[in-house]
């Protein structure tokens, strides 16, 4: 039992673009989290179980110790703080950009400014280390629609291709940080499980060699 | 206005029914027993005071989970204490000044602005001991033992001692000449080990390659003790003061190995815990199905030095709340009582008196009250059998 590991991922993009380095350190799920409604997927390997949750949970799972490991996108951990959990590794994947972006020439007129996001804090963090003082309007999704319907004046978002921002009349202004997903770890796992957790981590690192060698 | 959430208590505020109580109880005083058979001290220090003596040294973090009002007599800003350890430290180095090695223990609620940790508590039954006078490695694996021992008298077992030191790290950002601003935000990401992170934040900054491998080798360098070895290979040369931290890192390692009996050390050179206060080897215990540390502790000497004195310090302190639910073991049932009829007899109430002064509790019963012995705790029952009163059992 103390030494099986729990890893929390979240589908979509970051389960489909974790697998093949999962696949590099020998773990393969055996259900797929698309058709599959179970929460707990097991894998070839007894010892290994991965929790499906959403991405926004997954730094929470970690941090308590409800998952050893995780991969979190940088831009939930920037939001979550990243207290209480190891992030030693880039997996350099699910890759884009944490922006601000509005209507060309939005929020120039001076004034307080008015933006919508749904990351509160790293958009709070961002305007204060630019010494601006702005307001934000929580939202959970359908961020591009706040400027057009006058919600706001501007919207702090991912940004990957930009053709939601594009086909909504918007067009990025600022960039914010680079964002990729990370490995995490709990760190109560990373020193009672010290050796699974560090040939893990050692065998994540060299996929990710593998996989840089390839694209380059 | 009927407002029906009045029983709600605040976010983070528990309370404790008979049985709980009687535990912590329990606990409580088998605890006091163990320090005061190592020699250690109960002082009770204030649950209030003035806001400046309360956070001496200790920095910006205990300022945050510090609940704070005014002084309506003084005018002055006092604080509700969110940490045991200054307020020991000051009576060591203000009220005691011993010149021999001073050993003290304290045991009460702390509260906290904010709720930390799994349990989302923000009210601690804060228990520690600190030891003053002496900067040795026997003092903090005295201190470690003794942290030990709390832990293994709760019932939790199969406990990880996680040990590192804050003078490596403050020996090597020295050496490299890092501002007070650079420390903090490179630390702030050794603490989450966020090697892309570091690495980046290395490559601004003006230093030499030996220096930033140095610096980043830090968050790779945790594990058992021959972690210890590594680091002299791959921080050498990293300055006087980071050696002479790593030899007392390894000291203090060697002695704790003899001493603490079996227990599995584990190393860690970017575990900073209470940088901002700490001064040399910092440790944290942790068992499995925990995903944070269970009690915690190290080394802030000359911490006492507003208070009129610096000396060595080194203590440890943890939640008992916490560990009552983690600890596994036996718990001495809450004692029955011994209800007493509702009679008015001379012998009868000699007997009850007898029976409390011989430590059983008696409850006396009302004529015709409500509600059955046993809620009222009662096992056991006062009879007159014709001659006298004896207890017989409930039936």
């Amino acid at each position: 039992m103390t030494d099986s590991l729990t890893i929390a991922l979240s589908k979509g993009r970051i389960f489909k673009e974790t697998l093949p380095l999962l696949a590099h350190a020998g773990v393969e799920p055996l259900d797929d989290p698309e058709t599959s409604r179970k929460l707990i997927l097991d894998t070839n390997r007894d010892d290994v179980k991965l929790v499906i949750i959403r991405a926004s949970d997954v730094p929470t799972y970690v941090q308590y110790g409800a998952a050893d490991l995780g991969v979190a996108g940088k831009d939930v951990l920037m939001e979550h703080g990243g207290e209480g959990v190891y992030e030693p590794l880039d997996l350099e994947i699910a890759r884009c950009r944490l922006m601000v972006a509005g209507r060309r020439g939005a929020g120039e007129g001076g004034g307080r400014l008015r933006i919508a996001t749904k990351y509160v804090n790293s958009t709070r963090r961002h305007y204060a280390a630019q010494g601006q003082q702005v307001e934000i309007i929580k939202l959970y999704g359908s961020m591009e629609l706040a400027p057009l319907v006058g919600l706001s004046d501007l919207i702090v978002d991912v940004v990957d291709t930009g053709n939601t921002l594009r086909a909504n009349g918007l067009e990025p202004l600022e960039h914010i940080a680079d964002i990729s997903s990370r490995l995490i770890v709990n760190r109560a796992a990373m020193k009672r499980k010290h050796a699974r957790v560090k040939a893990f981590l050692a065998q994540m690192a060299e996929a990710v060699q593998e996989r840089r060698g390839r694209a380059a | 206005m009927v407002d029906d959430n009045r029983w709600l208590l605040p976010e983070g505020i528990e309370e404790l029914l008979p049985e709980q109580a009687w535990r912590l109880e329990v606990l409580r005083r088998e605890l006091l027993d163990l320090y005061r058979t190592w020699g250690y001290q109960l002082v009770v220090p204030p649950l209030i005071e003035h806001l400046d003596s309360l956070l001496v040294g200790t920095g910006n973090d205990l300022d945050l989970q510090t609940f704070k009002l005014i002084d309506q007599l003084s005018g002055r800003l006092l604080g509700l204490r969110a940490d045991m350890t200054p307020q020991a430290a000051r009576i060591d180095a203000h009220r005691l000044r011993r010149e021999a090695p001073g050993r003290l223990c304290y045991l009460g609620t702390v509260l906290h602005t904010r709720p930390t940790g799994f349990s989302g508590s923000r009210s601690l039954m804060q228990a520690g001991a600190e030891l003053y006078g002496h900067a040795g490695p026997e003092a903090d694996v005295e201190i470690m033992a003794l942290m030990l021992e709390t832990l293994a008298l709760t019932g939790v077992r199969d406990v990880q001692l996680d040990l590192g030191h804050v003078g490596i790290y403050r020996g090597l950002a020295q050496d490299a000449g890092l501002d007070a601003d650079q420390e903090a935000a490179l630390f702030d990401a050794l603490q989450r080990k966020a090697l892309p992170e570091i690495e980046a934040f290395l490559g601004g900054l003006d230093l030499s390659t030996a220096q930033r491998q140095r610096l980043a080798a830090l968050a790779d360098l945790n594990g058992g003790v021959e972690v210890l070895e590594e680091a002299r290979q791959r921080l050498r040369d990293g300055g006087a003061a980071a050696q002479r931290a790593l030899d007392n890192l390894q000291d203090i390692a060697g002695l704790a190995a003899r001493r603490l009996g079996g227990v599995s050390l584990y190393f860690d050179l970017a575990e900073l815990r209470g940088y901002q206060y700490q001064t040399g080897a910092v440790f944290a215990a942790f068992v499995a199905g925990c995903g944070e540390e269970i009690a915690r502790g190290g080394r802030y000497d000359d911490i006492g030095q507003v208070f009129g004195r610096a000396r060595p310090a080194t203590g440890f302190s943890t939640d008992l709340r916490q560990l009552m639910q983690l600890g596994e073991r036996d718990w001495p049932a809450l004692p029955g009582a011994i209800l007493a009829p509702a009679e008015e007899d001379e012998a009868l109430a000699d007997e009850v008196r007898r029976l409390r002064e011989a430590g059983e509790s008696v409850v006396r019963q009302f004529a015709g009250q409500a509600g059955t012995p046993a809620e009222m705790g009662c096992d056991r029952v006062l009879r007159w059998n014709g001659s006298a009163w004896v207890v017989e059992p409930l039936s």
